[in-house]
Parts: C-alpha cells; sequence; structure tokens
C-alpha cells in the first residue's frame, strides 16, 4: 500500500464524510431555489442547516456570511477580485507576501493590469511577515490586505490575529488564505478579526470541488460569478448541497478532532524532520523549527541532487511527496516560496516536502526514513556537483545548517 | 507521463559513475537550472572504448544521459559526432515537451566530451555547429536583471 505523505496537496475522503453526502446525490436532489415545491424546499431547508454548521464551526456571528465556492482558489479569486473592483473608488492599492498561493498572486497580476497597485511584502528566512512590515506598506490608497494564515509549501504560520488588528487600525479590509490551516490550527474568525476567509473542503479530508468564502457583514464584494440569485445574489450557480454537506461533515470532524490530530501530526512531523537530519547530511529544513510551524509539513532541501529524480524514486517505493524544483513543476523556475525566502536556485531544485495527516503512523515515517537515506546516497553518487563537492571544487551551501546538530 | 523506456533507464541507469581511466571528459548544464551532464570517454584508435556520466537532474536528465551512453558506446568519433537530440529521444520511444532540453543536454555533453579529446590531443575534430538551443543559463540572467 502507497504511502501517502502529500495531504498538503490533497487529502483522503474519509466515510463518514461520503456517507454525509449520499443522500444529496439520491434523495434530496431538489434545487435549493426551486422553493416553491417540496423538493426544493427540501433542498433548501437542508442546505440552511448546512451553512449554520459551517458558520458554527469556523466562528462566524451568522450563517449568512458563509458564501459556497467551488474551490479555495474560487474564494481566493472572489475576495481579491471582487473586494478591488468593488472598492475602487476608495482606493487601488492591495498588499499581499511574496509566498502566497497562486490563486491570490495570479488574481492581483490580474488586478495590476487594472489600474490597481500590489505591494508583495518581503518574508524572513523561514517565510514569515511582521505586522510591522504590513502597516509600513499602507498607504493613503490601500483597500485591501491578504495575507495567507499558513504556508502550503514550508508550513510557516502567519500572525493573523496581529496583522488582522493593523487592518482594523487602519480601517483597511483583511483577508486570509486559510486552506492550509483548517485542521492544522484553531480557526475562529471572530476571534482572529478577520474580514473574509477562503477554505477549501478536500484539503481536510472533506471532497473536491467545493470550498468557501466568509465575508462578513458589511464588507463590500462584487461578484465574480453572475447569473441566478444564488448565495443571496452574491454568487450565481445551483448550489452543490452533496459538496456543500461533504464539506460540512469534514469540517465538523475537523474541528471536534483537532487537539488529538494536532498532537499526532506534530509527533509524526517532529520524528520524520529529526530522522531526517540524523541520517542525512547536507540538507536544510525550509520553513521554522519552531512552533511557527504547521503540525503537518516537513520541507528539506537535499543538496546535490534534483527533487523530480527523489520523487520519481520514492514513487519506485510507493512514497507519495511532493517537490518545489522547476522540473516537477514544469516551469524554468523553482518554487518561489523557496526562492522568497533565500534559498538559491540550486538548492530549491533539491527540495521535497512531505505532509502527514492524523491518519499516518509510525511504521510509515519509520519506511520512509529508512528508503529516504538510499534514495540520496544513490542519487548523490551519481551527481556530478556531489563530486565537485567531494573533490573539493564546491562549497556547501547547506553545511552551516548542519552545525550544532 | 514518461515512457516505460524512460522509465527503464531512469531506474536502472548504464554506465554510471565517473570513468577512472577517461581520456576525454565534458561536462554541460547549470546548477541554477537544474541539470549538469557529465560525461566521461575512454577513447583508443578512434573509437569510444568506453563512456560514463553522472548527472545532476530530473527522471528525464538521468534517463537522457544513460541512453545518450549506450548509443556512443563502441563507436567511432565520427558516428558518435552525428548523434542528434533526436535520436537520443527516439530510442527513449519519446520525452515530454518540457523535457525535451534534456535530450539536448545529452548530445551537448556528448559533443563536450569529444571536444575535451580533441584539445588533449590535437587530434582534429569536425565538430558540429553548436545549434541555438534554448539556454536556461541566459534566461535567469536576463531575468535577473530585468528584476534588478
Amino acid at each position: 500500500m502507497a504511502v501517502y505523505l502529500d495531504n498538503n496537496a490533497t487529502t483522503s475522503i474519509k466515510p463518514e464524510v461520503c456517507d454525509a453526502m449520499m443522500p444529496y446525490l439520491t434523495d434530496i436532489w431538489g434545487n435549493a431555489s426551486s422553493v416553491f415545491y417540496s423538493v426544493g424546499q427540501k433542498a433548501e431547508s437542508e442546505l440552511q442547516k448546512l451553512r449554520e454548521s459551517v458558520a458554527k464551526n469556523i466562528g462566524a456571528k451568522n450563517a449568512n456570511e458563509i458564501y459556497f465556492t467551488a474551490s479555495g482558489c474560487e474564494a481566493d479569486n472572489w475576495a481579491i477580485k471582487g473586494f478591488a473592483f468593488a472598492n475602487k473608488r476608495k482606493g487601488n492599492h492591495i498588499i499581499t507576501t511574496k509566498i502566497e498561493h497562486h490563486a491570490i498572486l495570479g488574481a492581483c497580476e490580474f488586478l495590476e493590469k487594472h489600474g490597481f497597485n500590489v505591494t508583495y511584502l518581503d518574508v524572513d528566512e523561514v517565510g514569515y511577515v511582521t505586522p510591522e512590515a504590513v502597516e509600513a506598506a499602507i498607504t493613503d490608497n490601500t483597500i485591501l490586505i491578504s495575507v495567507m494564515t499558513a504556508n502550503n509549501e514550508i508550513g510557516t504560520i502567519e500572525p493573523i490575529k496581529e496583522i488582522a488588528e493593523v487592518a482594523k487600525k487602519h480601517k483597511i479590509t483583511f483577508h486570509t488564505d486559510a486552506v492550509q490551516a483548517i485542521g492544522h490550527i484553531k480557526i475562529d474568525v471572530s476571534e482572529l478579526g478577520v474580514d473574509m476567509l477562503s477554505l477549501s473542503a478536500h484539503k481536510f479530508h472533506g471532497p473536491k470541488g467545493v470550498g468557501m468564502l466568509y465575508i462578513k457583514n458589511g464588507t463590500r464584494i462584487d461578484n465574480l460569478i453572475h447569473g441566478g440569485g444564488q448565495e443571496r445574489g452574491k454568487r450565481a450557480a445551483t448550489e452543490n448541497l452533496a459538496g456543500i454537506a461533504g464539506l460540512s461533515k469534514a469540517l465538523d470532524i475537523a474541528v471536534s478532532d483537532i487537539d488529538k490530530n494536532i498532537a499526532h501530526m506534530k509527533k509524526m512531523r517532529d520524528k520524520l524532520i529529526t530522522g531526517l537530519r540524523d541520517r542525512i547530511d547536507y540538507i536544510k529544513l525550509n520553513g521554522p523549527d519552531d512552533e511557527r510551524r504547521l503540525c503537518n509539513n516537513v520541507n528539506f532541501s537535499y543538496e546535490f541532487v534534483e527533487g523530480e529524480a527523489i520523487l520519481m524514486r520514492l514513487n519506485m517505493k510507493d512514497i507519495c511527496a511532493s517537490s518545489g524544483s522547476a522540473c516537477a513543476s514544469g516551469s524554468l523556475d523553482p518554487s518561489h516560496v523557496l526562492l522568497a525566502i533565500g534559498v538559491p536556485h540550486e538548492i530549491a531544485h533539491g527540495s521535497i516536502r512531505f505532509s502527514v495527516s492524523e491518519d499516518t503512523t509510525d511504521e510509515e515515517i519509520d519506511y520512509v526514513l529508512d528508503v529516504m537515506p538510499k534514495i540520496i546516497d544513490g542519487l548523490r553518487a551519481m551527481s556530478p556537483m556531489y563530486e565537485a563537492f567531494e573533490d573539493g571544487k564546491l562549497e556547501s551551501f547547506t553545511k552551516k545548517y548542519m552545525e550544532g546538530r | 507521463m514518461y515512457s516505460e523506456k524512460v522509465m527503464d533507464h531512469f531506474e536502472n541507469p548504464r554506465n554510471v559513475g565517473k570513468l577512472d581511466d577517461a581520456n576525454a571528459i565534458g561536462e554541460v548544464g547549470n546548477a541554477v537550472c537544474g541539470d549538469i551532464m557529465k560525461i566521461y570517454m575512454k577513447i583508443e584508435n578512434g573509437i569510444i572504448e568506453d563512456v560514463s556520466f553522472k548527472t545532476f537532474g530530473c527522471g528525464a536528465a538521468i534517463a537522457t544521459s544513460s541512453m545518450a551512453t549506450e548509443l556512443v558506446k563502441g563507436k567511432t568519433i565520427e558516428e558518435a559526432l552525428k548523434l542528434t537530440n533526436k535520436a537520443v529521444m527516439e530510442a527513449l520511444d519519446g520525452l515530454p515537451p518540457a523535457k525535451v532540453h534534456c535530450s539536448v543536454l545529452a548530445e551537448e555533453a556528448i559533443h563536450a566530451a569529444l571536444k575535451d579529446y580533441s584539445e588533449k590531443t590535437g587530434i582534429e575534430i569536425d565538430l558540429p555547429e553548436t545549434k541555438q538551443k534554448f539556454d536556461c543559463a541566459s534566461f535567469h540572467k536576463a531575468q535577473s536583471e530585468t528584476d534588478a
């Protein structure tokens, strides 16, 4: 059986989630907007219950602040573009960071072609954004700040509550992409003080094709999808009731099991981090090495070797992971996140992310710890860079990260 | 995404390692771009008696290096000079479009080793003109200049 350690990419659907979806694919198939007959009314009342459950689980004051979408990507795009276009009379400046998901970066780059100015904040060497840096970037024209709750590649948890306070002080709307955070960090929108928050069901054992945008009442936003009057007229399209039921159930489980899950994932994560450091030289942990690290993320750069080759060797051993190398992404440059934290290109090409889940076992981690050193040794044995290093013709970049251990 | 032949050459690469009695060595590529290929050859009486490689790079880079060494092993210098990236690709039953540059690198690595041999021995070799291919290093240089 495959050892699946790519839970930052997607997660398996829990059987309870699948069970919760089934009634909406069989008996309750009505259109929730067709409320003049019982078939539709039933769907509508179920939808309302699901919306209330989701609102409660993220700490929203009102169920009508929950807007279901077809993905986290759509929620991000909507938050950025919908807000910018609805508020362009107030200003044209947006603040975000260099390590956001491409859904945010792509939406911002699009807005730059339509008269908006965007500041992409630098991050420190572990991917951290300070509230001070956010505040320093604010101008009279700033209308929106968007900073992710936790980074998908290197697991950095950002100071969202503090950034939300800065935004509030300056009367600027604040959005956070919490796609990687749900199930890994406790999320309460009221406590965090955010105005908009995106999430995606498939990152916490729900189905693909359904996401959500929390929009605090009083936030002006234009539609991204025009058409019918669904979602209080803000997001057209017949409601995907089965998907929404899956999202709601998965969120329910993620929230109620969160303490237990975080404890388990941290144990697996730390066993993997410590084990890899003990067994393999010339590697660098990407992202924070402290409480600011997401409980399920392990990202190392392995010097002198390339990430796609590592992934393929892992696949030969039935281990699923992902890489920040250019080859693995099909682009010319390695991961924008690794470059933003100052990892040189050649080191970024050799990065591998393992992301655990609550289902990851000790045996699986032991297996990876057995396999991974052999893979790295094997690839280094055929690497001309490693040969140059051994011949004293090449300095090691990662050497300084091994000192003191 | 890869053909069975590519997977075979990635999983069981032929002619890997350093050749201690090599009299021709060629190295091409750039770590910044994510691939470096180094070819070692032992050439005697105009024949490539032995050949090996070391490669830093993705699965396709390793597979093309392996196949290129297989294709020139035991061949004359003239025959090796005729090896094209297309021939390497065909021998591997094709490569995804994003990986074609790996086969170009393999061709260039063979040529670089032969050039090295020519320079060391004074034996004249009629090297084909370098084709103008996509060059990652100059892309990155241009990129860093526009970013600055």
